[in-house]
Parts: structure tokens; C-alpha cells; sequence
């Protein structure tokens, strides 16, 4: 939370509270920035900051360090994860007894400790320095600027790095027109999936009359694995602020609303705190920095259905009807929230924004590729070594994200499949490691950008199981509202279901085909017209595995539990009857006259047999 | 206007028009299902999917607006496929027991699949579960249910009621009331608007059918049936006949042949109504223009979905109603007494049954205030739909019968009573009678129809000044008083708002539950035609006309009852058979625990 609150009547009052940060923050010898994402916090960051503040007091650090708490770092998998500057020296796994070293023998010895660093597996060596650390060399930072490098609750670092000035700019010097040229010059598209310039959309909105217009940022991120915009809105809420400021002045809007879901608690908590310590700033409120223009913002939360992301669902949900999308055309820009206006943005668009006006149009098109400009952020997930958050310039391939910044496959094993686009995605094999990621490119064979994220699955995963996954979870967050989508959805996954039971029929390869085609064709919203995305794409690229079920009824994978067949060989079996006490099931019998042997009937495919026993005897047919 | 290609064809369309309006301009038909006329344009079956050059998907024909230059396909093989695997994801949802439903031959869901040509199920799967709940008016089974949300519409957005809507998601998606309550514990109005529009058997009226068979069957119950005026007006379209055709002769004959002892009119109740409640109106005009103590403005009660609805929703304003119970259970009431007495008959030997367009009426027939010493005053309701079954499984040729006229002495009926079935006509029949007692003149309106209060505007007023008034009536000279008419919940809200604050300017209101009155109501029967509402208005205003009564005072069985029984108008007699009290209910049903 900000130190006090002062209402800043003008540009200049702007300045003065950058100005005040810096030199405040100049005499500092160590910044150490514990990251405070939702992850680390799983991982018990709290503690590590609470032991990292009691020995800074000890040591008498207050005239020499800042701590700060920031946004997501990025790389999850190894929180907490702590920062400490100048030298961008990263820690990984950090403990109490851990942090009390890096107090005691870097901030006040001087001496970084490299072996709580990073550490490479390629190389077999300790990393220290993030920027030379893989996961981070090759991204790119401007959405997440701000996120593991700003302390969240504090304006005036937000203002220290140009925060609000991209708000001052398309005001005092873009204006409305210009506003939107820089957009459209910059390239900049929906992040939320859809991928609709922005600039376009916002001038659409300034162009449709109307008394009372709304500006909605859509922070309804539900797609499994999927964390983004949360890490924005955790790390870096004024930046969406901002952006919402810009977004209300140049369509015409005095209200905006952050549509959030219940499940973010976090998130919620810190951009409502943001929100207030704005308003006491006089950025929100009448007459901002004087300029005349009015806007405040109100935040609404989702009851967690994933529908409410569409846009449509979320503006009835908004007013407190049932979510389910509307009819398009007419498209909010036409006639939104309460029938008025309405421009909805995603939070990782809206972070772009502000930033697009300081630094300029051109800066941002320099990255990307075609009609693909920026960076996007992922979720990256699943059988990946580097799980966590990145951001990477479009264009990018496939095979530099999994390999180079997610560091391959967790335990060395063969990457089988990526799902993009979550479950309205499609799954991606080998052959595609080489794709560009760009929006075109990827719906070209049949996955979408999404809204980001990536489910890294590694040669034990079932690609048929997979699609029931994918399935189960639109079924059950399907509005109700259109047969194609209630119905269809639902006879699919009971198809899949019959598959990966074991139960499959030729005919059910072909009927799921057709149903897919029929419900991707006449699903009344984006829900429903991807959901069959998941199985026509494995249905496409692992065909063979979907026929292996259905035919010869084997699950290649040895995931699908009911066409598994655990056998004990009895010429390796050395009757050691390990596996046979071990068995829950009491399905294994035998002695040392008679080979050990699995009762089919009564064994449940749990695997503990082949756990115990130490000679390779138990196989899976 | 624009212009698009329909399958070939140049078809000029208003801009606002959608694809499917632009199809049935020029005769291309595209199979339908869950759009209903123009009140209900959701998108939600998908059955009426188009092929539009340029579109990446299929587009909803019921919802999706014309465009110049729009090139739309409505019959290739991409969208007869569609259909048919959306039509059969419908119906792998359904019991499909059509042999056993009452909507059979008369379903949508059925007619459909014939309009599809669909030979066979291909689609199988999980059913959602039975749940059928049975509330005195209506009967939901939700098995039956395609969610088409047809009577959500007319509940929430039409009556402003939202007694019912879409529960869960997905593919546990219901039509149910919040927290699957049963319908009777809601504030649901019992309309039965919802059963009028639902396209299969998942909404229906509480059937009294059986009942009634039962009655007749019993050779120690004399049964006497009555049937209201709006039934005559549509009776006739289920056997075929144009809508707006009267039916009254048929029907009466029908209703003979059926086995019933009596075949009365509840028109004769409606001329007692005017005789109670003109006369309950001009006690209260009198006390507020000699400056006593009055409520007004008075509001009808003959409509038992808007007594419900009243109860629910504005519960400190019950005052404002009149005491008159509604025509038929007045009726009920006298065929068990005054009836009974010249009969010689115990009442509990008599069945009354009432023939209307109406579901809310099965609701009110059970009311405890609506019967005498325990025994009620009307012994099952049919709705317009149920007789028409009934006719049809007595065999009885309809269309080919000789007509009959009602049995004396309540089959005899004024012009006044025919218009009780729509809207404006209460009031009306109202306004005779009353400026006749006040001048002793015939109301001073071409054919005594009060115009300003004729028609399907959602809110009508009228003034009446009184001139020239008789000696008795000397304190009502040059009053001028004020009414309004209106029909369907939702108006009979924009009225109350404005009597709870206190701020209403009118003397007298007329309520009827159903958007265009009984001619529309719930029990009556389903039809395409969209301007139905004037079709059966007409029907009623003819059978008016043709009378040579046509003002209830003249009414000479309505006399008679007053000399040889109930002595004067909101006398004693009347008081204790023919008027009734009301209960504030609340939303939530919460006042029904108030301490009296």
C-alpha cells in the first residue's frame, strides 16, 4: 500500500512522484525482490520473507536493502524464487535457513551464493545471473514488464517506471485519433484468443454513438493450466488501471469494470487495493491529473463458470443474469453491457497498452512476425521441466519455448504432445515443433493461439484420454443454452468415455467425427464451436491411437486403466512374494512351487506390483 | 430495405427483418423449433440453421439479421446433415413415449421429425432424470423438456413473473423453479402462459379430466357443467375450424351428448358478477363522493391468475380488490344453493364442473374461501384443450352435430357477459349496467362499446361523466370517473405501482392475468395463427351484438335469482355466497405466516 496518499492535481504532480521514488530509492545498495505469485505463495514464500526481514533487521540492513514483494517471477517450478539487484542475482528453492545465508554472506558479505543460484542440468553448473539463465534468456518482457521486478502495491514505483504516462500521453498528445493510430500501427491484438486488432475495436467503440459507454477488462482466465492474467493482476495491477484509463478516455467512457473470477482471491485483493490507493491518488475519480476526464472503475466477480470468459456471458453475468452468451451480432461495441457500448479487453492486451504509447508504436511491431505483433505471454504446463510463466516475442517456435525456455521434458522422457488454446486448443505433435507461434500458424493446423496456455504432455499420456479430459470439462461448463453444445458435447464424451472404457466400436470413430464437424459448425458461441477442437485435432494427428483402442483395444500409453493387462513372467519371477503382499487387491497368488500369477478379476490395474518388485518380472500388455 | 439471395431467390427485406422473416416472405419454410411467433427469438435448438457465403459457421435463420447483398443457402446437404444430427441430439434427450403423451399428433418436437424426414434414432446416450412436479394448475415433466425456454419467456419477459428459468448448466440444464422448489411453493401466478407455448408434453395443465369422467360415470351425482365465454371463441379450432369461428351451439350440444345433467353458461354468472360488483362499485363511489372513508380505485378479481399474482406481489394492496369472487364459482356457489333448493337436492349430491380458458382456475377452485360449509363450489376446472379431448374421445362428431342452446335457467345470458372473455370487457359490461343505475341512459358510446378500453394495448383509460343523474344518485352529478384496462401481468404491475404509492388517479380497474384476456389464456388452445388475439375478440363481440340483452340488469333469470333468493345486490345472501377475502402471500410465500 502506497505511504500516504496525496492527490495529484496535474502532469506535473506526476512527475514529482517519480522523482521523490528514485531519489528515495537511490541510496539503496541491494534491492531483494521475493516473489510473491500465487505459486511461490503455494510454495511458502511468507516464510522466507519473514525470516529475510527479521535478519535484515539484525544485520542493520534498513539503510542498505530494500525488500520488496513482487508479481510472478516466472519460473514457478523452482519457488520461492528471490531476486536480489544490482547483478540480477536469482535464487531458486529458497528456505528460511537459506535466505538467512543470503543475508548474511551476499547483502552484507558481499559474496553471491552461487550454489542457491540456478543450477543448468545441460551444463552441470550453476547459473547465477538470470539474464544468462535459458528460461529467461530468450523471452521478452513488456506485458509482464512490471511482474517480479516492482513491488505490486507500490504506485510510485509504478509511476518510477513510466506508470501512468502512457494515460498522460493519449491525452495530452495523441488524443483520440491518435490513440487509436498508435494501436493500430503497433499491431497489437486480442490476447484473449480471439486476436481482434485493438486499435479497430477501440475506435469502433469511439465511433458508436451512445450517452453512456462501458470499458470491461475480462479477467475471467479459465482455461485448465492457464495463469496469465493473474500473474498480471498480481504483479502489476496499475498497469491494467492505466490502460482501462486509456481505453475510457479515448472511447468515450467514464466506468469501467474488471470482471474477475471468484478463484483469484489473490489477484482480487491486490487490484482492489490498487484500485483504492489509485482513487486516493486522484487517478481515478473526477477530473484526473486535470484534465478534465472522469473514469472509475468497479470490480465484479465471477461465480466460477468457465463460459463467463466469452464476452457476451460476462456482460449478462455483469448484470446479474445467468451467464450465457448472447447472440452476435449485435457485438458489444454495438450494444454491451446494460445495451450501451461496451469495449471488452483482455488483462494481457490491456498491459500492452500503456507501454505501447510511451515507447512507440514502431518499438512494439519490431517484435513478431507477420500479421503477429508483440509478444505473448504463456502458462506453461504439464510434463515440462520449467513450468511457469513466460513471454516470448511471436514467432517464437514451438520447439525453442518446450526445449530452450521450459528445458524439455521432465524426467528425460519424449515429448509426445502440446495442447494450445486450453480446451478450445488443439493438440500439437513432433511434426509441429517447428511452427511458428503466431496466430495465423497455429490455427492453419487446426490449435489456436488461445489465451495462452500451453500443456506440455510427455509419451505417457493418452492422446484419447486426453480428449475425454478436454471433453468432460467443456461438457461441464457448457451454458445449457444451444442443443449442439448441451447435447453434443455431452454424446461425445460419452463416445470417448466407451472408447477409453474398453468399449469402443469402429462405427464410433466415424460418429465422432461427424458429431464434431455438425457441433464446431452450429454452436451459438465460442465455447461450443471449439470444444470439438481437442478431438479433431487427436483425431487428425493420433488417429492410430484412437484405432489401437477401438480395434485392438490396447491403450498404447498404458494410461486407459480398462485395457490394461498387468502379467507376471514367470521365467524372470524369482517368487520373492513382494508383490503379492503388496497387492491391495489380494489379486496376486502363487508360491515358491508355484510361479506368482495376477487373478484379472480381481486386480484394479493400480501398479504396485510392478513398484515392488526388484527383477523386472511384472509387465503391462 | 435490403436485398439478399435466398436459394436463388431476390428477396427484399426490411433491415431489423432476420434471415428466417426475409425465407417466409417469399415461401421457403425453414424448419423451426424453439422460436415461437415473434416474442421468442433465442437461437437456442439450432434447428433453423442456413448456409451464408462468407460465414465460417451455419447461422441461426431465427436470429441472425439480414444483410444487403447476403447470399443464404437453406438447403444443402452441409445444413440438412446439420439438422438432422441436431434433431437427433434432441431427441437422445427424450423419452420418445409419444404413444403414451398427451401431445401426441398435436407435439412440435414430433411434427419435426416427420418435417425432417427422420426414420430412425441414431443417437443414444444418458437421459436427464425424470422429475414431473404437480401443482394444482400445472404439471411439469421435465423429461420431456428441450429447453427451448419458450416459457421462460413468457413468464419472465412477457407476464414479469419469473416464477421459472434455467437452472445448472450444461447437460443438467432444467427449466425449474430456483433451487428445483415445486411450482405451488413459488410465486408463480398459475397463468399457465408456459403451457400455452411449450412445443412438447413437459408443461401442461393439471389434468381434471379423469375426474370428470368419473363423475359422470357415477349415476348419484348429478352433473351440471358450465362453460365461460372465452371457451365458445376458441373451441372450435382444435376440430378444425378457423380461429375466431363461435362455437356456442356445437359446444352446447357437444356437452349434452357428453353425459352432463346441466349444461349451463357461466355467462349467466358474468351478469350476476356485474349485478355484485357494480353495485360493490357504486357503494364505494357513493361513501368517496359524500366524503366517507373508501378504497379505491376498485380492481376486478374475476381472474384468478391476477388474484394470485396480486397476492404475491403487492400484498398490502388486497383492499383494492373487489370482494367478488370470480363468475364461475358465483355460478358454482348458486348452482349449490338456489339450484340446488329448487332442485330438492343435497349439494354434496351436485358436481359442478367449469369449462374454461384458464389454468389459474383449477388453482382457485381449491382455495378454502371458495366453497360454502365444506363443500366447494366448483368441482373440477377443464381447460378449452381438455374438453376438446374429452369430445373427441366420447366420440363425438363435432363439426357434424346440431347445435343446442344452454339449459335453463343459467344458460341464459346478456351481450355484457359474451365480452367478459377479453379484455376491456369486463369493464365494459361494467360500465353499461352502472351508467343505466346512475342516469337510467344506456351508456352514451356507438353500439355501447366503450372504445377508448377495446383493443390489445397493453394499458387502456377511460373517463365517464355522469349527467342529468337520477334523484337517487344526485351526489354523482357531473362526476366524472376515471378507469383503466389492462391485460398480462406485467401491465397489471405498471398499474399497482402507482395504486400502492397512492398516486393511482383512476376510480375502477380491470385485471385480466393473460395478455389479451381469456381469449388468450392459458388453458386455452395452441395456434400458429399470430394474430389469434382479434380472431377470437371478434368471435366474442359478435355473439355481443347478436343478443337483444346486452346490459346484465337485463338479464330476467338474473332477476328472478335476485326476487325469489338473493333479495338485493351485495345483500346478506350475497354476501355470504358470492363474495370472498384474500390472503397476502409475498414473493416468498413469507406473509402466509403474518398473524392476521
Amino acid at each position: 500500500m502506497a505511504k500516504y496518499m496525496r492527490r495529484l492535481e496535474s502532469v506535473s504532480d506526476l512527475e514529482q512522484v517519480k522523482q521523490d521514488f528514485l531519489e528515495e530509492t537511490s541510496n539503496y545498495s541491494y534491492t531483494v525482490i521475493v516473489c510473491g505469485g500465487t505459486g511461490c505463495i503455494s510454495s511458502h514464500c511468507g516464510e522466507v520473507m519473514t525470516a529475510l526481514k527479521k535478519q535484515y533487521v539484525t544485520r542493520g540492513l534498513r539503510e542498505e536493502a530494500r525488500i520488496i514483494e513482487s508479481g510472478c517471477l516466472g519460473l514457478c517450478a523452482l519457488g520461492p524464487t528471490v531476486l536480489v539487484q544490482p547483478g540480477n542475482i536469482f535464487y531458486v528453492n529458497m528456505t528460511p535457513e537459506k535466505i538467512v545465508q543470503i543475508v548474511d554472506k551476499h547483502l552484507v558479505g558481499g559474496v553471491v551464493q552461487t550454489q542457491y543460484t540456478y543450477f543448468d542440468e545441460a551444463s552441470g553448473e550453476h547459473i547465477p545471473c538470470m539474464d544468462d539463465i535459458p528460461f529467461f534468456k530468450d523471452q521478452i518482457k513488456i506485458a509482464l514488464r512490471n511482474c517480479g521486478s516492482i513491488d505490486y502495491d507500490s504506485i510510485e514505483e509504478y509511476i518510477a517506471h513510466d506508470g501512468y504516462q502512457g494515460f498522460v500521453k493519449a491525452v495530452t498528445e495523441l488524443g483520440r485519433e491518435g490513440t487509436f493510430e498508435e494501436l493500430k500501427k503497433s499491431g497489437l491484438r486480442g490476447r484473449g484468443g480471439a486476436g481482434f486488432p485493438t486499435g479497430v475495436k477501440w475506435e469502433s467503440g469511439f465511433r458508436q454513438p451512445g450517452e453512456q459507454k462501458y470499458i470491461v477488462c475480462n479477467a475471467d482466465e479459465g482455461d485448465p493450466g492457464a495463469y496469465m492474467d493473474r500473474s498480471i493482476l498480481e504483479g502489476d495491477p496499475h498497469s491494467v488501471i492505466e490502460a482501462l484509463m486509456i481505453g475510457g478516455y479515448t472511447i468515450g467512457a467514464n466506468k469501467g469494470y474488471v470482471y474477475v473470477r471468484a478463484e483469484y482471491p489473490i489477484a482480487v485483493e491486490r487490484l482492489q487495493n490498487a484500485i483504492e490507493v489509485a482513487r486516493g491518488f486522484g487517478l481515478l475519480g473526477k477530473n484526473i491529473l486535470g484534465t478534465g476526464f472522469d473514469f472509475d472503475l468497479e470490480i465484479r466477480i465471477g461465480a466460477g463458470a468457465f463460459v463467463c470468459g466469452e464476452e457476451t456471458a460476462l456482460l449478462n453475468s455483469i448484470e446479474g443474469k445467468r451467464g450465457e452468451p448472447r447472440q452476435k451480432p449485435p457485438f458489444p461495441f454495438q450494444s454491451g453491457l446494460f445495451g450501451c457500448p461496451t469495449i471488452i479487453n483482455n488483462v494481457e492486451t490491456l498491459a500492452n497498452v500503456p507501454v505501447i504509447l510511451t515507447k512507440g508504436a514502431e518499438w512494439y511491431a519490431s517484435y513478431g512476425v507477420g500479421r503477429s505483433k508483440g509478444t505473448k505471454v504463456f502458462a506453461l504446463a504439464g510434463d515440462i521441466k520449467h513450468s511457469g510463466i513466460i513471454e516470448v516475442p511471436m514467432g517464437i517456435h514451438m520447439r525453442d519455448i518446450i526445449y530452450t525456455i521450459g528445458g524439455g521434458i521432465k524426467n528425460n522422457k519424449e515429448f509426445k504432445a502440446v495442447q494450445s488454446g486450453g480446451p478450445s486448443g488443439g493438440c500439437l505433435t513432433k511434426d509441429h515443433l517447428d511452427v511458428s507461434v503466431d496466430y495465423e500458424s497455429l490455427s492453419a493446423i487446426g490449435a489456436i493461439m488461445g489465451s495462452g496456455g500451453l500443456i506440455v504432455m510427455d509419451e505417457n499420456t493418452c492422446m484419447v484420454d486426453t480428449a475425454r479430459y478436454f471433453m468432460d470439462f467443456v461438457q461441464d461448463e457448457s451454458c445449457g443454452h444451444c442443443v449442439s453444445c448441451r447435447i453434443g458435447t455431452k454424446r461425445m464424451l460419452e463416445i470417448l468415455q466407451k472408447i477409453v472404457s474398453g468399449h469402443g466400436e469402429p462405427d464410433d470413430l466415424e460418429n465422432l467425427k461427424i458429431l464434431a464437424d455438425v457441433i464446431k459448425d452450429t454452436a451459438m458461441c465460442g465455447l461450443g464451436q471449439t470444444a470439438p477442437n481437442p478431438i479433431l485435432t487427436t483425431l487428425r494427428y493420433f488417429r492410430d491411437e484412437y484405432e489401437a483402442h477401438v480395434v485392438d483395444k490396447k491403450c498404447p500409453a498404458h494410461v486407459c486403466k480398462d485395457m490394461l493387462t498387468y502379467e507376471i513372467d514367470p521365467d524372470v519371477c524369482k517368487r520373492c512374494s513382494l508383490c503379492s503382499r503388496n497387492c491391495p487387491a489380494n489379486a496376486i497368488s502363487g508360491g515358491k512351487t508355484e510361479p506368482y500369477h495376477i487373478d484379472q478379476d480381481k486386480c484394479v490395474r493400480c501398479g504396485t506390483c510392478i513398484s515392488h518388485c526388484k527383477f523386472g518380472a511384472i509387465h503391462i500388455r | 430495405m435490403v436485398e439478399l439471395t435466398i436459394n436463388g431467390i431476390k428477396v427484399q427485406a426490411p433491415e431489423d427483418a432476420t434471415i428466417m422473416q426475409a425465407a417466409d416472405s417469399v415461401g421457403i419454410r425453414i424448419p423451426r423449433l424453439c422460436k415461437y411467433k415473434d416474442i421468442h427469438n433465442i437461437g437456442a435448438c439450432r434447428i433453423c440453421v442456413v448456409e451464408v457465403e462468407g460465414a465460417r459457421n451455419l447461422q441461426a435463420s431465427c436470429v441472425v439479421k439480414v444483410r444487403d447483398g447476403m447470399v443464404v443457402h437453406t438447403n444443402t446437404e452441409r445444413v440438412r446433415m446439420a439438422r438432422r444430427i441436431i434433431y437427433d441430439l434432441i431427441i437422445s434427450d427424450h423419452p420418445k413415449d409419444c404413444m403414451g403423451c398427451f401431445r401426441n399428433q398435436n407435439c412440435e418436437l414430433q411434427k419435426l421429425g416427420y418435417d425432417l424426414g427422420v426414420d430412425e434414432y441414431r443417437i443414444q446416450g444418458e437421459r436427464r432424470e425424470k422429475h414431473v412436479d404437480i401443482s394444482p394448475s400445472i404439471t411439469r415433466d421435465t423429461s420431456k423438456c428441450i429447453l427451448c425456454r419458450r416459457c421462460v419467456t413468457a413468464c419472465r419477459d412477457i407476464q414479469k413473473v419469473g416464477a421459472i428459468g434455467t437452472q445448472n448448466r450444461g447437460f443438467q440444464s432444467v427449466v425449474s423453479p430456483s433451487m428445483g422448489l415445486p411450482l405451488d411453493t413459488t410465486d408463480c401466478s398459475m397463468c399457465g402462459q408456459c403451457t400455452v407455448v411449450c412445443p412438447t408434453g413437459a408443461l401442461s395443465e393439471t389434468f381434471h379430466v379423469n375426474r370428470v369422467w368419473k363423475a359422470l360415470a357415477d349415476p348419484s351425482r348429478r352433473v351440471v357443467v358450465q362453460t365461460a365465454p372465452a371457451v365458445r371463441a376458441a373451441l372450435g379450432e382444435p376440430f378444425g375450424y378457423p380461429c375466431g369461428t363461435p362455437v356456442t351451439g356445437k359446444m352446447a350440444a357437444a356437452l349434452k351428448a357428453m353425459g352432463f345433467d346441466d349444461v349451463f353458461d357461466t355467462d349467466w354468472g358474468a351478469d350476476l358478477t356485474i349485478m355484485e360488483e357494480g353495485t360493490e362499485l357504486l357503494h364505494r363511489l357513493t361513501a368517496a363522493v359524500s366524503g366517507k372513508e373508501a378504497v379505491l380505485p376498485m380492481i376486478t378479481s374475476c381472474s384468478p391468475g391476477w388474484i394470485k399474482h396480486i397476492e404475491h406481489a403487492w400484498p398490502d394492496d388486497l383492499g383494492h380488490l373487489s370482494t367478488c369472487k370470480s363468475p364461475h364459482t358465483m355460478q358454482g356457489a348458486m348452482i349449490k344453493s338456489y339450484y340446488a333448493e329448487k332442485l330438492g337436492m343435497d349439494p354434496k349430491d351436485l358436481f359442478v364442473v367449469s369449462v374454461m380458458p384458464c389454468t389459474a382456475k383449477k388453482y382457485e377452485i381449491q382455495r378454502p374461501v371458495m366453497g360454502n360449509n365444506g363443500i366447494p363450489d366448483v368441482d373440477a376446472v377443464l381447460t378449452t384443450r381438455e374438453l376438446a379431448r374429452m369430445i373427441r374421445t366420447a366420440g363425438i362428431d363435432f363439426c357434424n352435430m346440431p347445435e343446442a342452446e344452454f339449459d335453463a335457467p343459467m344458460g341464459l345470458s346478456t351481450g355484457a357477459a359474451d365480452i367478459f372473455g377479453v379484455t376491456g370487457g369486463v369493464m365494459e359490461a361494467a360500465l353499461r349496467t352502472v351508467h343505466v343505475l346512475v342516469t337510467g341512459r344506456p351508456i352514451p358510446f356507438d353500439n355501447l362499446h366503450v372504445t377508448p378500453i377495446v383493443g390489445f394495448e397493453q394499458i387502456k383509460e377511460a373517463e365517464i361523466k355522469f349527467e342529468n343523474v337520477l334523484p337517487e344518485f344526485a351526489a354523482f352529478e357531473g362526476v366524472t370517473v376515471k378507469v383503466a384496462v389492462t391485460s398480462g401481468l406485467a401491465g397489471s404491475d405498471i398499474l399497482l405501482k402507482d395504486v400502492h404509492e397512492g398516486k393511482s388517479p383512476y376510480h375502477f380497474i380491470e385485471v385480466m392475468g393473460c395478455p389479451g384476456g381469456c381469449i388468450a389464456g392459458g388453458g386455452q388452445p395452441r395456434t400458429e395463427v399470430e394474430n389469434f388475439r382479434e380472431l377470437r375478440a371478434k368471435a366474442l363481440y359478435s355473439e355481443d351484438e347478436g343478443k337483444t340483452m346486452r346490459m346484465s340488469h337485463e338479464n330476467p333469470a338474473i332477476q328472478q335469482l335476485y326476487k325469489e333468493y338473493l333479495g338485493e345486490p351485495c345483500g346478506e345472501r350475497s354476501h355470504h355466497l358470492l363474495h370472498t377475502t384474500y390472503t397476502p402471500r409475498g414473493f416468498f410465500n413469507e406473509r402466509l405466516n403474518d398473524p392476521e
